[in-house]
């Protein structure tokens, strides 16, 4: 028995030099963000980052903006995603799976290739760059990250519920309001998170789109840490995580729910 | 009827999300400087890209991408497996704080995690350069190797490594011989992943990179395009990347649908 105890805690220890690895690279930086944050460039400690970024018209104003065009690409990509994930879901409508993999296939091409791209077709229709091109590209880019999770939910949904709603005389429009869209909401919910949150911290793609035109809040913290303006960066870096975490637990909560009415059934 | 709209609506957006990559590589077979003026079939931009002058930082930075990749995924996957193997056998609260750790990384938007790398290697006075590439890959990489290694080990029949142990095994050959071989599908699929990822990274490598003049495919591309818009040599090179990781993708696809039909068979 000694041996077998032994040998079990030293399997388990070895999980210890991936903790160490975290705490460096993963907790430590964290943590840092929000130590400069809140200092200034002499290590005073200080609130001027924030009242900063408060008072500047410009990055506040970009701020907004950057929340409205990740508002905007998400619930095009919910209109776009939402009708394609469900055909592709419902075997009567789509039966090969090669569809699936054909939607999910560019999630894993370099986003400046997908960028470029974007810019290359602007360029052929002989279409001007700017906020249209903008919003096109962040749906092009993004759409497949909105199509994959709602695609799983309703691949996992139970249908005999759906069958169930129709036996129970329910019109076509109603399963779909009533069932269909109540129990893909979990998708939904992660699917938001996976366009909202990269569309609001990406950085390159808004200036090559937008030919440096437009300014998204990602481009604003990329400057001001190249500029050596640190502390104003991490402020804003914070600002982000701050939202980012917030709408982490909205769909954190709903997925919580999922799980226990899973449970219980 | 409905079936037919349904198709329709599908090839309609996947139209749309493939045009532009199509006409990219349609379109790095000419020499033309504008997209959409086709000049006749030539090779010559592949050649260009690849001959020098210009472009001869091009093949610096494939070669730095290439090595950081390797480097990054197979230090992943070592790290990511060990750990696995240790997660797998921690008790129930410890086991979901690494979990959550272990979640972050992944979480993190690009941006944060480059930055929150950058001020570490500044705080720590490290010059960034290839080291710091290397080691912010390996952050973002090994839950994920982590995630495939997992659900091998949660799949694994316990009993077996005890009966190794039993039949007089060394804990160390029963590692070897037991529980290496039993997670080995799922480090190469992480190792695989790694190097995609690896490959792709541009907003952490950007973070990480200095200024020393070190260049990744990435960056390359970054600097490129923001000098002169879509310079053609881009289209060659584009094409070849989504040449690459399509290969790649399919490669990870046939070894999971495998390795599915393997575990059905069993």
């Amino acid at each position: 028995m000694n041996w077998f105890i032994k040998t079990f805690s030293r399997r388990h220890n070895w999980s210890i030099p991936y903790l160490i690895f975290l705490l460096i690279f993963v907790v430590l930086p964290m943590l840092l963000i929000v130590y400069y944050a809140f200092h200034d460039a002499d290590g005073n400690m200080t609130l001027r980052n924030f009242t900063k970024f408060i008072t500047n018209a410009e990055a506040a104003n970009t701020f907004v903006y950057s929340i409205g065009i990740a508002l905007i690409t998400t619930l095009l990509c919910i209109l776009l995603g939402y009708p394609a994930a469900y055909i592709l879901s419902n075997s009567e409508l789509c039966r090969s799976k090669v569809m699936v993999v054909l939607f999910i296939l560019p999630m894993w091409i370099n986003i400046l290739v997908r960028t470029l791209a974007t810019v290359a077709l602007f360029d052929f229709l002989s279409l001007p760059l700017g906020e249209g091109a903008l919003i096109f590209g962040m749906v092009y880019n993004f759409l497949p990250f909105m199509i994959y999770p709602i695609y799983n939910t309703m691949q996992k949904m139970d249908h005999s519920y759906i069958e169930a709603a129709q036996d129970l005389g329910a019109s076509p429009m109603k399963v779909f309001t009533k069932v269909m869209v109540p129990l893909s909401m979990p998708g939904v919910m992660s699917g938001v998170m996976m366009v909202f949150m990269p569309t609001i911290s990406t950085f390159a793609i808004a200036e090559l789109l937008t030919m440096n035109n437009i300014k998204l809040f990602g481009t604003t913290i990329q400057e001001n840490i190249n500029n050596g303006m640190w502390n104003y960066g991490a402020a804003l870096s914070l600002i982000m995580l701050v939202i980012i975490f917030a709408t982490n637990l909205f769909s954190d909560e709903d997925e919580a729910n999922t799980n226990n009415e899973g449970g219980i059934i | 009827m409905k079936k037919f709209f349904a198709q329709t609506y599908l090839w309609l957006l996947l139209a749309m999300l493939y045009a532009p990559i199509l006409i990219i590589a349609i379109f790095s077979f000419t020499e033309t400087k504008v997209l959409g003026n086709w000049t006749g079939f030539s090779t010559k931009l592949y050649t260009s890209l690849f001959s020098g002058g210009v472009h001869h930082s091009l093949l610096t930075a494939i070669e730095n991408t290439f090595i950081i990749a390797i480097i990054s995924a197979a230090v992943s996957t070592l790290l990511g497996s060990v750990a696995a193997i240790g997660i797998f056998n921690l008790h129930h609260k410890k086991k979901m704080i690494m979990n959550t750790l272990n979640n972050i990384p992944m979480l993190n938007p690009d941006i944060i995690t480059g930055i929150s790398l950058f001020l570490l290697f500044v705080s720590l006075g490290i010059t960034q350069g290839y080291t710091t590439v290397v080691l912010a890959h390996i952050t973002f990489c090994t839950p994920y190797v982590v995630l495939c290694v997992m659900p091998r080990l949660q799949q694994m029949n316990p009993n077996i490594y005890e009966a190794a142990l039993d039949l007089g095994a060394t804990p160390m050959q029963a590692l070897r011989k037991v529980l290496i071989p039993e997670i080995k599908p799922g480090m190469i699929s992480g190792f695989i992943l790694a190097f995609t990822l690896s490959i792709d990274d541009f907003a952490v490598t950007i973070f990480t990179i200095g200024t020393e003049g070190l260049e990744t495919l990435s960056t390359y591309i970054y600097a490129d395009a923001r000098k002169g818009g879509l310079t053609p040599e881009l289209r060659p090179l584009s094409t070849i990347i989504f040449a690459t990781v399509l290969l790649l993708l399919i490669v990870i696809n046939i070894r999971s649908a495998r390795s599915k039909k393997q575990s059905n068979a069993q």
